[in-house]
């Protein structure tokens, strides 16, 4: 009865009737789920740290590509798919006035078939069965059922982001000529992006099935690597939308600032979605059977990602003067003084976009052709992600954790936990400097990415990495610190936190801002323009991988 | 929709060292030839060993301080290994893979292609500094793939 009130009269009602305890429970089921996975990945990235920098030997049943394939797929596709999507559903509930019955449905039946694919993932991997880490390139093949979890991985992501969409269609019927919430057209985004961006993979995984049960014999290698890009770099992409959303409309309300403008944010998804998915091929400059002028187009696709990041990178920038002068703040940075330093909520996502300044500039410089030949499959594209996908992406997740977990316990952020966070971001912030600093050095010199310790048999060139690689054991204890304050944190706020009302921070639009164009909401003309550029992207060479493809490979298990 | 003075300025500055940054990867590729290693020839992958020239891995001499290396790639070795050549020569590596994907790789230059099975890779280096340079595998290829590195000694 409660949701049906809701329904009718929006999102203000929702502000004052409070939380809708059966969305609350989902995404705080999402959440654990996520704080797990992510604290199961931390300890097996400390163990890879320290086996890097030779500081350990890992047992032959737990050896290092086991645990790097579990550190990927826990990190990479569990903690982050499951704190996106239960965040981006409390979204939904409290922006478009609760979660429709039959959307709830969809979202528990999502999570239970991630579970099973998660089972299924898991288990394989922890028997050695699947050390094929989170790419699975063919002709590596893993134990078929590593596959089979791997589909029911996606259909679970997939009831979840139809739920997102037909709650989001459900609105917009009935709020005729109406704007989207700014956080839900985010939400719709990256769910859109999501869907999209996974069918290439889906294809791919169906294409290896048959192949790894034995039903067919080889496989198209280059076609396979190609499509699992498509989806690789998307999926990253959509971590970041995600933690974007929260820096265009949580961080301004919880600095007492306001939106910069409503017109730039929504334009800056629309780009997001239109041009993400082909900028997957960058990941393969240096492969064969692909043309240089093939290569050099995707430069072009892969930079244009860059622009959305720079206006980004203006509006929140902008934002915080503004703010910090509103204030009171004199001279040209008198603002920085003004900023809530001492507020987790506002420092977690504050590192995060520092983080993504030297993040997307190296971005930017490995994605051109020749400067990516020289780090490609180095220490250096490790030390890349771990800066935007590490820093960007988990603190700006715990940044919305700190607020949105005692908004839907109706707890409060306790100052001591306040000061618990804030040494929270500070450890983790450290051990990523440390650590993701030490990998990008040392991957310009050459210490290849994804191999256990070795010295080669003690040649002077990979001896003369090791002081570098002693950092990633330093970085990856801090690390763990950091993570397992932050699940103490988390579950915290889930059960013990006093009872209060928490806010779920919505910004505001300037006085002065202008209207938003009502084109923004052409869902319709948007995903067309993306389907035509992924076109634009892929036909050409995929025909090619496909029409003058050598014989196929047979599968191997090479560990 | 209006944007800020000050964010159309950073904006079109922004762009510009995008754009910059596209015609120097794109000048360097198309006029320089130092674009990244694309070669397009294919081959059967559970044929290496019987079809030209990979029935026959080695160095070979292609004229004056020029060298062509052909080598097979498998888990968790190059064939041939420890690789000799004069200090000054031009080295041709033409590389295919006989199992799973592996990673081509000479630290210390900028050496680096992918060599996956079916398809053939070349990539080739000036050598003008003599010494011993270390041979790596930069793709997860399995088990053994920390141990999968051979030299080339520059002389």
């Amino acid at each position: 009865m409660e949701a049906v009130v809701k329904n009718t009269f929006g999102s203000k009602v929702n502000e004052v009737a409070g939380v809708n305890k059966q969305d609350a429970r989902i995404t705080l089921t999402f959440f654990t789920v996520a704080f797990i996975a992510f604290f199961l990945g931390c300890v097996l990235g400390l163990l890879q740290g320290l086996n890097r920098a030779g500081l350990l030997e890992l047992p032959a049943w737990l050896n290092y590509y086991q645990v790097l394939s579990g550190h990927g797929v826990l990190l990479v596709l569990v903690f982050s798919t499951t704190f996106m999507l239960g965040y981006f559903l409390a979204a939904f509930s409290h922006t478009l006035g609760g979660l429709l019955p039959k959307v709830r449905k969809m979202a528990w039946v999502g999570f239970a078939l991630m579970v099973v694919g998660v089972v299924f993932v898991a288990t394989t991997i922890i028997m050695g069965d699947a050390s094929v880490m989170y790419t699975f390139y063919p002709p590596m093949a893993a134990s078929p059922w590593f596959y089979v979890g791997l589909v029911f991985l996606v259909l679970g992501i997939w009831a979840v982001l139809f739920g997102g969409f037909i709650n989001v269609a459900d609105w917009r019927k009935k709020h005729k000529g109406q704007h989207l919430p700014l956080l839900a057209y985010f939400a719709t985004g990256a769910f859109v992006l999501f869907f999209f961006g996974s069918i290439g993979v889906t294809i791919e995984v169906l294409m290896i099935i048959p192949w790894a049960f034995g039903w067919t014999e080889t496989i198209n290698v280059m076609l396979s690597r190609t499509l699992f890009w498509s989806f690789g770099h998307t999926l990253v992409n959509i971590w970041y939308l995600t933690a974007v959303s929260s820096w265009y409309v949580a961080v301004p309300k919880l600095i007492g600032g306001k939106l910069l403008s409503d017109s730039l944010a929504r334009l800056v998804v629309i780009i997001l979605v239109v041009l993400n998915i082909t900028g997957g091929f960058h990941h393969q400059i240096i492969d064969p059977g692909i043309t240089e002028g093939i290569k050099f187009m995707h430069v072009f696709m892969s930079l244009s990602i860059a622009f959305p990041s720079l206006m980004t990178a203006f509006a929140m920038f902008a934002v915080f003067e503004r703010t910090g002068r509103k204030k009171g703040a004199k001279g040209l940075l008198g603002w920085i003084k003004k900023l809530p330093w001492g507020d987790v909520r506002f420092l977690a996502p504050m590192i995060a976009m520092i983080g993504f300044i030297p993040a997307g500039a190296g971005g930017i410089a490995q994605t051109n052709n020749q400067l990516n030949q020289v780090v490609h499959n180095s220490m250096w594209v490790v030390g890349h992600f771990h800066l935007t996908l590490g820093v960007t992406v988990v603190l700006s997740f715990c940044g919305i954790a700190y607020w949105l977990i005692p908004h839907l316990t109706k707890r409060v952020l306790t100052p001591k936990i306040n000061k618990l966070g804030v040494i929270q971001t500070i450890v983790w912030s450290l051990g990523m400097l440390f650590m993701s600093g030490a990998m990008h050095w040392v991957g310009l010199l050459g210490s290849p990415r994804r191999t256990s310790y070795t010295t080669y048999g003690d040649n002077a060139t990979a001896l003369g990495w090791d002081p570098y690689l002693l950092f990633l054991a330093v970085g990856g204890t801090l690390l763990i610190i950091g993570a397992v304050l932050m699940v103490y944190i988390v579950f915290h706020l889930m059960f013990k936190a006093p009872k209060g009302e928490t806010e779920f921070p919505i910004a505001e639009a300037e006085e002065d801002a202008s209207e938003t164009p009502k084109w923004t909401e052409r869902w319709t003309l948007w995903i067309a323009l993306m389907i035509a550029i992924v076109a634009m992207a892929y036909v050409i060479p995929i025909v090619d991988m496909i029409v003058n493809a050598p014989p196929g490979s047979p599968p191997f298990r090479t560990w | 929709m209006k944007m800020h003075r000050f964010e159309e300025i950073f904006l079109i500055i922004g762009v510009a060292i995008l754009v910059l940054s596209m015609v120097v990867t794109g000048y360097q590729t198309f006029a320089l030839e130092m674009g990244p290693p694309s070669h397009t020839e294919t081959i059967d992958p559970q044929k290496v060993d019987e079809t030209a020239p990979f029935d026959n891995p080695g160095v070979f001499q292609t004229g004056d301080n020029e060298y062509e290396v052909v080598m097979t790639l498998q888990v968790f070795s190059f064939t041939p290994n420890q690789i000799e050549v004069p200090v000054g020569s031009e080295v041709t590596f033409t590389m295919t893979s006989k199992d799973v994907t592996h990673g081509f790789q000479i630290a210390g230059t900028n050496v680096n292609a992918m060599v996956m099975p079916g398809h053939i890779q070349k990539i080739t280096e000036t050598f003008d500094e003599p010494g011993e340079y270390l041979v790596l595998c930069n793709e997860y290829c399995g088990a053994g793939h920390q141990m999968m590195a051979t030299t080339i000694t520059v002389k």
